[in-house]
């Protein structure tokens, strides 16, 4: 008797804790989107904006105005690529995503986002070539919410203390001429980043684009050409050694010291630059030939990914078309330091801050990194083309046998 | 210190005795009820074994098997490759090269680090003014977050900027590309790890050492031996079971390392600095269009290392009670 009453007691006990550790993992997978209700789950890279912080404020607003709330959760933007692939696998994508806008087309490619047929979302206003990243065969998987590029910055106090004109630069032979002309003052040249990730392809795809190569083609005499320009420049101490290892902060941070004359950096830095304790002033970044260079164009695109609940696409759709409405792409875009995606609005940035027409006018000259149809080629080739960057200005192997290994190497794959 | 350990051991012999005194008589009706009760406690164990390490484990083996794709990772029906992902892995031409980079990241940090934590650990054991507070501080380095630690080395070694190169530029040295040379980046990770190795090597160490009882010193400066000769007779013998255990958690820690390299050089330049652990990453997560596959089958590899470390040093440990 005091057994099988003991038994029982024991079994239940059992029961309980085994349906507690159950109801504990079905609650923590089931969670996300798909717990319904009003909370609409946003997902977004920018983990420096803070609940107090505009941005936050315009999403929270955003949900009001659809009637529901918002859940935001700012991740780093390496991290939120991954997070968003196991989302999709694991079935509880956020109801908007926010990612960089290479990654569209590897989350396209997993069927994780939405097209714009499926989720309403106009997108007849945005620039093609800002939109180019986010499509492929056809198809639309999301807005752009603003776009950034690279430029050169230079210190104005030094090169007017060495007497050269950075107007005047607008070829490669004229850059080089400024950096010898600012070593033989004993200053510094250039700093850039080169690190081993994708930073480092974003940052060789103006010289190398501004050479006439391609990506399709890595080994191009046009290729070999930027390349060499980048090695020549650690050779003959224009650049110093640490862009290796640069990622594009500590790149700014060396630019900052003021002993450079050149900076290799983007839009989002504009904030930064006011800090500095010295004059600035941007130009585009040349072409071999002369001209501007075609720079990569960064930034976000705002997604739909794909529920199990399609109902909820409606709402999302509200939320996208509120973040990039014309009136809120310009708080945006102004708090990120980003230049808009919409030709109309870009003028209005233009207008009220004179500084930004060198960047609207390298957004627009701009190209996507996955555009030319390479989609989920791209990862491959610009893992190739950092890695053949690495080895020549680490002095490993020459421009010419970087490329042609970085050559074989995306072919293959 | 023997007072405790003989209150402990009477403890536990009560302990038995109260456990064994009930099995006795009444077994029939007992018994039931007590496996139940036996596997009510095992339920919460086993569970998380199976939901926090085996599945893992075995969706791992099941990653590095298939051929997946990101299409095929979301929506399922990756085609089964048998071990084609690993015989991927062991024809890249970057393989051979990262188990070397592997090995000697492994065998220069627990040698390094295990010496001079031994060290430390005898000089600790002196008892001088200030020497807790001093052993305290040495601790830093462990309770730091690994990224603070790592991205203050990749500071101190910046090429330009950095203090190391500023301190040989006083001495006359002509600074050294620590980080973006490939050939120096190893080592320089591998300092960077030692530094954070010691403290570990330190505490363990120099609680073994406090274990080791006092008479048997004093019999032997009773003797005349030397310092050197107590060392390798007394302190070292009989810290061996300690320090094999200390080289086996080392070895298993420093397999695996990530951030430090990671943050430090990414495991470059052009993979001078690459370990397993960096590669599998790379593969996985470190490209806009992952291959898990192969990252997978890395990640397994690395497992089966440090699996038969541990063999090794279970069966070291038999064979020393066996004696």
């Amino acid at each position: 008797m005091t057994g099988i009453s003991r038994r029982r007691r024991l079994a239940a006990v059992a029961v309980i804790a085994l349906s507690a550790v159950a109801g504990a993992a079905c609650s923590s997978s089931g969670g996300g989107s798909s717990d319904g209700g009003g909370a609409y789950v946003v997902w977004d890279p920018y983990p420096q904006f803070a609940d107090d912080s505009e941005w936050v404020a315009l999403l929270k607003r955003c949900g009001t105005s659809a009637g529901v709330t918002v859940e935001r959760t700012g991740y780093d933007t390496t991290d939120l690529t991954n997070k968003a692939l196991l989302a999709a696998q694991q079935g509880n994508s956020p109801d908007v995503l926010i990612v960089d806008n290479p990654v569209i087309s590897t989350l396209a490619e997993a069927g994780a986002l939405t097209t714009t047929d499926e989720n309403k979302l106009d997108v007849s206003s945005m620039a093609t070539n800002l939109l180019g990243a986010g499509q492929r065969e056809g198809k639309t998987y999301g807005v752009p919410i603003g776009a950034n590029t690279l430029a050169l910055y230079y210190n104005k106090d030094l090169l007017t203390a060495a007497g050269v004109d950075p107007t005047a630069i607008t070829d490669w032979a004229a850059l080089n001429a400024a950096l010898t002309t600012v070593k033989a003052r004993g200053r510094k040249g250039i700093t850039f980043s080169a690190i081993g990730t994708e930073e480092g392809s974003f940052q060789f795809l103006p010289w190398f684009w501004g050479s006439g190569a391609q990506l399709t083609g890595l080994d191009s005499p046009q290729a070999v050409a930027a390349l060499t320009l980048w090695t020549d420049w650690l050779k003959q101490g224009h650049a110093p050694n640490s862009v290796i290892n640069n990622t594009q902060t500590t790149s700014w941070q060396e630019f900052a010291t003021g002993d450079y004359a050149f900076a290799e950096n983007g839009t989002w830095q504009l904030a930064n630059a006011e800090k500095l304790g010295f004059a600035y002033g941007t130009i585009a970044i040349p072409a071999s030939a002369g001209g501007p260079a075609p720079a990569p164009t960064g930034g976000e695109f705002v997604s739909i990914p794909v529920q199990d609940k399609t109902d909820r696409y409606a709402t999302s759709q509200k939320l996208v078309a509120c973040l990039t409405s014309a009136d809120n792409l310009l708080t945006t875009d102004t708090t990120l330091s980003y230049v808009a995606p919409v030709a109309a609005v870009q003028d209005r940035q233009a207008a009220t801050d004179p500084k930004l027409k060198v960047w609207v006018e390298a957004v627009r000259a701009a190209k996507g990194r996955t555009g030319d149809n390479l989609g989920t080629k791209y990862p491959k080739i610009s893992e190739a083309l950092w890695t053949a960057v690495q080895s020549a200005l680490s002095g490993g192997t020459s421009p010419q046998e970087a490329l042609k290994a970085a050559q074989a190497a995306a072919a293959t794959r | 210190m023997p007072a405790t350990t003989r209150t402990s051991t009477t403890a536990r012999d009560t302990g038995a005795a109260a456990s064994a005194a009930p099995a006795g008589p009444p077994r029939s009706r007992a018994r039931r009820p007590r496996r139940w009760a036996a596997w009510g406690f095992l339920t919460p164990v086993t569970v998380y074994l199976l939901a926090f390490y085996a599945y893992p484990l075995y969706r791992n083996v099941e990653l590095s098997l298939r051929e997946y794709t990101v299409r095929s990772f979301v929506q399922g029906g990756a085609p089964f490759a048998g071990l084609d992902n690993y015989r991927t892995v062991l024809a890249d031409p970057t393989f051979w090269p990262t188990v070397t980079h592997t090995v000697v990241f492994t065998a220069a940090s627990l040698a390094a680090q295990f010496t001079i934590g031994m060290a430390l650990a005898l000089f600790f054991h002196q008892h001088f003014p200030l020497s807790g507070t001093l052993r305290a501080l040495i601790l830093v380095p462990w309770l730091l977050p690994l990224i603070v630690s790592a991205s203050t080395w990749s500071w101190l070694l910046n090429s330009d900027s950095g203090l190391v190169n500023a301190a040989l530029g006083v001495v006359g040295i002509d600074p050294v590309n620590w980080l973006t040379s490939p050939g120096w980046s190893l080592t320089s990770v591998i300092i960077a790890n030692i530094w954070i190795g010691i403290p570990f090597n330190l505490v363990v160490l120099y609680s073994g050492l406090q274990a080791i009882p006092t008479e048997v010193y004093e019999a032997s400066a009773l003797d005349g031996a030397t310092g050197w000769q107590r060392f390798r007779s007394i302190t070292f013998p009989l810290l061996r079971p300690v320090s094999a255990i200390t080289l086996l958690l080392g070895l298993i820690y420093t397999l695996k390392v990530f951030d430090i390299i990671w943050i430090m050089t990414r495991g470059g330049p052009t993979g001078s600095s690459a370990t397993l652990a960096t590669w599998s990453y790379r593969l996985g997560f470190g490209n806009l269009l992952p291959e898990f596959g192969p990252g997978a089958a890395i990640g397994n590899l690395l497992i089966v290392l440090a699996l038969i470390a541990g063999l090794i040093y279970i069966r070291i440990e038999r064979r020393q009670h066996l004696r």
